[in-house]
C-alpha cells in the first residue's frame, strides 16, 4: 500500500534519511521508532509530500505520489498531528468537515459522517458546535483523528498522535484508538518516540537511527532478538513487563505442566498476555481458592503463577534459539 | 469657564455648514488614503510574510516614511502631484502603510505553525491556506495596524489643510492664526472626537469573532469606501473660478467674510498655506489667491494685485513691538530701532523679499547688503550689557526684519540679541511676547486691530481708509491694555490683497476686485 523505494531525503549535506526502503502491506499498522533526529518524522512528511524527497521513489496505493498534486495526494491521506494542529477558528464539525469540505462532498452527507464519527469516537453529539479551545487535550486528539479519517482515507499518516497529551490520558486516547474499528482497515504509518504506544499499536516496528532504518519487525521480534544495543537499549526500561506483555498464553502453551481432567475454575482466554494474566492472579490474591484455567483446542490447562513463570523463562530461551 | 463654553457653542453652531463640510471632507480623506493604504499594505504584507528576504527592505522603506515629517512629506508632493486632495491623499496613505504593512507581516507569522502544517497536511492550497487559516487568524491583528493606522491619519489629515485637501485642519489653523480659541476648538474637538470614535468602533470589530471574518472582509471595503465618498460631496457645488485663500484669511472680516459681504464676491474657495499658494497659481492650480502686497513671490510669479476699490483690507504698515519694561531699562533700543523707519517702501519690501523666497538668498545676507547700502551697518560691538530676545513670525520678510534689527542692536549699543525665529502665528509671537518670553517682533498694524484688539466692526470702519488713524488706534490700545509699545512704523504696507496671474487678469479685463465679481457673476 505504501512503498518506500530507497528514499534519501538531505538539508544541505546532511542526509536526514539515507536510502530507506520500506513496503506497507495494506491494513498493516508500522511504527517508526526512534529518538529525535533520526529522521522518522522526515520520511513520514515525505509520503504526503509535506517533505519532498531528494532521490528515490514512494507509492502509495501502487501509484507513485508525484503523479498527482501534492494537494489532491494529500486529500487522500489522512494525516494526525502531534499537537493536533486543530483550525482554533473553525468548530469541532468544521475542523472535522476540512477535508470532506475540500473535496466538495454534499453538506448532508458531510453532516452524517460528523455524526458517525463523534459516535465511534464516544464523543457528545453537542461537542460539534464546539471550539477547540474549549476541548481538553484528550478531546481535541480524538478531533484530530476524526478529522484525518472524515473523508474515510486508506491511508493514515500520524506523526506522535500521542506526543503532547500527559501519561494518563495518553494512555485512555491510545487503548481507544487501537480498539476502534475503523482504523483496523486502514494502512498506518506512525512515528512514535514512545517504545508503549510502539508495541501497543504497531503491526510492526521500525527502528530508525541516523537516517536509516536498523531493525524492522514484530514488537516480539525486537524484544527477544534485537540486532544490536541499540534496538536494545530502547526496551531496557521494563523489559520484563515488555516481554510479558508480548507473549500470549498461547506462547507458552506447550511449557505449561500437563492436563489436568477435571479442571474447574474461572478461565483466561488464551490469547491474553501474560502480564495481564498475573495482574488478574495478583488482584484477586487475599483468595488463595480460585483457580485459574485456559482451554486450547481440546485441551486445558491449571494456571499458576510458578507454572507461568517457568513456562514463560523456557519459552523465551526457545524463541532465542530459534 | 461658562461663557467660554457657550460661546464655543455659539460659533460651532454658526458655522454648522462649515463645520460639517470640514467633518465629511476629513473623514473623506481619512478614508480614502486608509482605503488605498489597506489595498497596498495588505498584499504587500502577505507577500513579505511569504518571501521573508523581501520583509526586512519593505519594512524599512515603510518605516523611514513615516518617520518622515507629516508636514515635510506634504511638500515632498507638491513638486510631484500639485496642490489639493491627490498630494493629501498619497502623504496620508504613506503614513498608514507601515502599520497595516507591519501587522499583517506579524499577525500571519503568529499563526501556530502546526495550524498552518495541518491545513497544508489536508490538502488545501496555499490561496486556501492563505484565505481559510491565516487571514482569519492573523484579523485581529491586522486589524489593529489599521486602527492604528487610522488614528494616525485623522491626525495627519489636519495638516492637509496647508494643500488646499480641506479638513478639520482649515478651522485649527485658522484659528492659530486668527487668534481664535473658538475655531481652534471647533476643528480640534471633533477631529479628537472622530479619532477616539473611529478608534473606539475598529476596536469593536476587532474584538469580533474570528469568525465573522467573512463578514470583516465584505463589509470592511464598502464602509471604507462609503465613508471616502464624503470627501466628494462638498466640492460638487461651485463656479468656474477657483481661488485659494489660507486658513487666517478665510476667517476674518477684512479676508474672506469681507469679500463676501462688502463685495458680494462668491467664488468657489479651497484653504491653502501661504507657502505654496503663489506657485499653485502660478501653475494654474488657483485662480485668485490671498497673497500679501509685499511679497516677493509677486515679483518671482508674475501675478497682479487687484484694486481693493472698496476699501475692506486695513493697512498693514510694519513696527516693532516691544515690550515696556525693555525700553525703561535700555532706551537706546527705541532709537536704534527707530533708523530702519522711513527706509523701506512697498517696492523695496517686495525686492528683499523676493530675495529670500525666490532666489534663496539667506535672509542674514539680504539684510546685512540692505544696511551696508544705507549705510546703517556697523561691527558688532561687545554685547556684554544685556540680551534683547526677538521673535519672529514664519516667513522671509520677518526673519530679514529680525536681522536688521539685530544688526542694528548689535552695530550700535552693547546689547547682544537672541533671535527666536519661527514662532509660528499672530497669536504664538503675541502670546510669547505678553508672556515675557522675547522682547520685541515685527507686526502689523491691521494685525494689530483686527487679530489682537478684536475691534469692533463700528470702529474699525470708522477708521479703516486712513492709515494713521489705524496706527495711532493700535498704538494707544496696546499701550493702554497690554504695556506694549509700538514704535515708529517702517514704512512700507504689506497689506492683504487678492491676487490673479498677469496674463489671465489681462484677458479678462479684470483690475478690480469689483470686476473680479462682476465676472464671476456673469459666467
Amino acid at each position: 500500500m505504501i512503498q518506500l523505494q530507497s528514499v534519501t531525503k538531505s538539508f544541505k549535506n546532511i542526509k536526514a534519511v539515507d536510502n530507506l526502503s520500506l513496503d506497507i502491506k495494506e491494513g498493516e499498522t508500522v511504527v517508526l521508532l526512534g529518538t529525535s533526529g533520526c529522521g522518522k518524522t522526515t520520511t513520514l512528511r515525505m509520503v504526503n509530500r509535506l517533505t519532498e524527497a531528494s532521490s528515490g521513489n514512494i507509492k502509495v496505493n501502487g501509484l507513485d505520489i508525484k503523479s498527482h498534486q501534492p494537494e489532491e495526494l494529500r486529500r487522500g491521506i489522512g494525516y494526525v498531528l502531534q499537537h493536533h494542529g486543530l483550525f482554533p477558528h473553525y468548530t469541532v464539525a468544521e475542523n472535522i468537515a476540512t477535508v470532506p469540505t475540500l473535496l466538495k462532498w454534499e453538506k448532508t452527507k458531510i453532516k452524517v459522517r460528523i455524526g458517525e464519527l463523534l459516535e465511534k469516537l464516544k464523543l457528545p453529539a453537542a461537542i460539534a458546535d464546539k471550539f477547540p479551545a474549549q476541548l481538553s487535550g484528550g478531546q481535541q486528539q480524538r478531533i484530530g483523528l476524526a478529522r484525518a479519517l472524515a473523508a474515510d482515507p486508506p491511508v493514515l499518516l500520524m506523526d506522535e498522535p500521542f506526543g503532547a497529551l500527559d501519561t494518563v490520558t495518553r494512555s485512555e486516547v491510545r487503548k481507544e484508538f487501537s480498539s476502534l474499528d475503523e482504523l483496523k482497515r486502514k494502512t498506518i504509518l506512525m512515528v512514535t518516540h514512545d517504545v508503549r504506544e510502539a508495541i501497543e499499536l504497531g503491526d510492526r516496528i521500525c527502528v530508525m537511527d541516523k537516517g536509516k532504518i536498523v531493525q524492522s519487525g514484530s514488537s516480539k521480534k525486537l524484544l527477544f532478538n534485537p540486532v544490536n544495543d541499540f534496538v536494545s537499549s530502547f526496551f531496557q526500561e521494563d523489559k520484563l513487563r515488555f516481554e510479558l506483555e508480548t507473549t500470549s498464553i498461547k506462547d507458552v502453551w506447550k511449557f505449561l505442566s500437563d492436563t489436568t481432567d477435571s479442571a474447574e475454575g474461572v478461565e483466561i482466554p488464551i490469547h491474553e498476555n501474560l502480564w495481564r494474566t498475573i495482574e488478574l492472579m495478583a488482584a484477586a490474591h487475599p483468595q488463595p481458592k480460585i483457580t485459574y484455567i485456559s482451554k486450547y483446542g481440546p485441551e486445558t490447562k491449571v494456571i499458576d503463577l510458578p507454572s507461568l513463570m517457568s513456562a514463560f523463562s523456557q519459552s523465551k530461551n526457545s524463541f532465542i534459539d530459534g | 469657564m461658562d461663557e467660554q463654553q457657550q460661546t464655543l457653542w455659539m460659533f460651532m453652531s454658526e458655522q454648522s455648514g462649515k463645520l460639517l463640510e470640514q467633518t465629511l471632507s476629513h473623514i473623506g480623506l481619512t478614508f480614502i488614503s486608509l482605503f488605498l493604504s489597506v489595498f497596498i499594505g495588505l498584499p504587500t504584507g502577505i507577500f513579505i510574510s511569504r518571501n521573508k528576504k523581501w520583509s526586512g527592505a519593505v519594512l524599512g522603506f515603510a518605516g523611514i516614511l513615516q518617520t518622515i515629517p507629516s508636514i515635510a512629506l506634504l511638500g515632498f508632493m507638491i513638486p510631484l502631484l500639485g496642490i489639493g486632495p491627490k498630494p493629501a491623499i498619497v502623504a496620508l496613505l504613506l503614513y498608514a502603510l507601515l502599520p497595516i504593512i507591519r501587522n499583517t507581516y506579524t499577525g500571519i507569522n503568529e499563526v501556530d505553525r502546526a495550524v498552518t502544517d495541518a491545513a497544508k497536511g489536508m490538502g488545501m492550497t496555499s490561496m486556501q491556506i492563505l484565505f481559510k487559516v491565516e487571514l482569519p487568524l492573523a484579523m485581529p491583528v491586522i486589524l489593529a495596524g489599521i486602527r492604528t493606522a487610522t488614528v494616525i491619519n485623522v491626525g495627519v489629515a489636519t495638516l492637509a489643510a496647508y494643500i488646499a485637501a480641506g479638513g478639520l485642519g482649515e478651522f485649527i489653523f485658522g484659528g492659530i492664526a486668527l487668534n481664535n480659541t473658538n475655531m481652534i476648538l471647533a476643528g480640534a474637538i471633533p477631529a479628537a472626537l472622530l479619532a477616539i470614535i473611529f478608534d473606539f468602533i475598529l476596536a469593536r470589530i476587532q474584538n469580533f469573532n474570528v469568525r465573522k471574518t467573512k463578514f470583516v472582509l465584505l463589509a470592511f471595503p464598502l464602509i471604507l469606501i462609503l465613508l471616502s465618498s464624503f470627501y466628494l460631496l462638498p466640492s460638487a457645488i461651485g463656479s468656474k473660478m477657483l481661488a485659494g485663500f489660507t486658513p487666517e484669511f478665510m476667517g476674518r472680516s477684512d479676508g474672506y467674510l469681507g469679500l463676501k459681504n462688502k463685495y458680494g464676491l462668491n467664488i468657489r474657495t479651497v484653504v491653502i498655506s501661504d507657502a505654496v499658494m503663489y506657485k499653485a497659481a502660478y501653475e494654474k492650480q488657483l485662480d485668485v489667491i490671498s497673497g500679501y502686497s509685499t511679497d516677493g513671490r509677486l515679483k518671482a510669479f508674475d501675478l497682479v494685485v487687484l484694486d481693493d476699490d472698496k476699501v475692506i483690507f486695513p493697512p498693514y504698515y510694519a513696527a516693532p513691538v516691544v515690550n515696556q519694561d525693555l525700553l525703561q531699562k535700555y532706551p537706546e533700543v527705541e532709537t536704534t530701532l527707530n533708523m530702519l523707519s522711513g527706509t523701506i517702501n512697498d517696492s523695496i519690501m517686495t525686492d528683499l523679499n523676493y530675495k529670500v523666497d525666490y532666489l534663496k538668498q539667506s535672509p542674514e545676507r539680504v539684510a546685512k547688503d540692505f544696511l551696508i547700502k544705507n549705510n546703517l551697518y556697523k561691527e558688532a560691538r561687545s554685547g556684554n550689557k544685556g540680551v534683547v530676545r526677538i521673535g519672529s513670525k514664519i516667513f522671509g520678510e520677518q526673519y530679514i526684519l529680525l536681522q536688521m534689527y539685530s544688526m542694528l542692536l548689535k552695530g550700535f549699543t552693547d546689547l547682544s540679541v537672541e533671535a527666536k525665529t519661527g514662532l509660528g502665528g499672530t497669536k504664538i509671537c503675541f502670546d510669547a511676547l505678553t508672556n515675557n518670553q522675547i522682547d520685541l517682533y515685527p507686526e502689523y498694524s491691521g494685525t494689530g486691530l483686527l487679530v489682537i484688539l478684536q475691534t469692533p466692526a463700528s470702529i474699525v470702519n470708522q477708521i479703516i481708509g486712513d492709515k494713521d488713524k489705524v496706527f495711532t488706534y493700535v498704538r494707544n490700545e496696546f499701550l493702554k491694555k497690554y504695556k506694549i509699545v509700538w514704535l515708529k512704523p517702517i514704512g512700507f504696507n504689506n497689506a492683504y490683497a487678492l491676487m490673479m496671474r498677469r496674463e489671465q487678469a489681462a484677458a479678462l479685463k479684470i483690475e478690480t476686485i469689483s470686476q473680479l465679481k462682476r465676472f464671476i457673476d456673469h459666467n
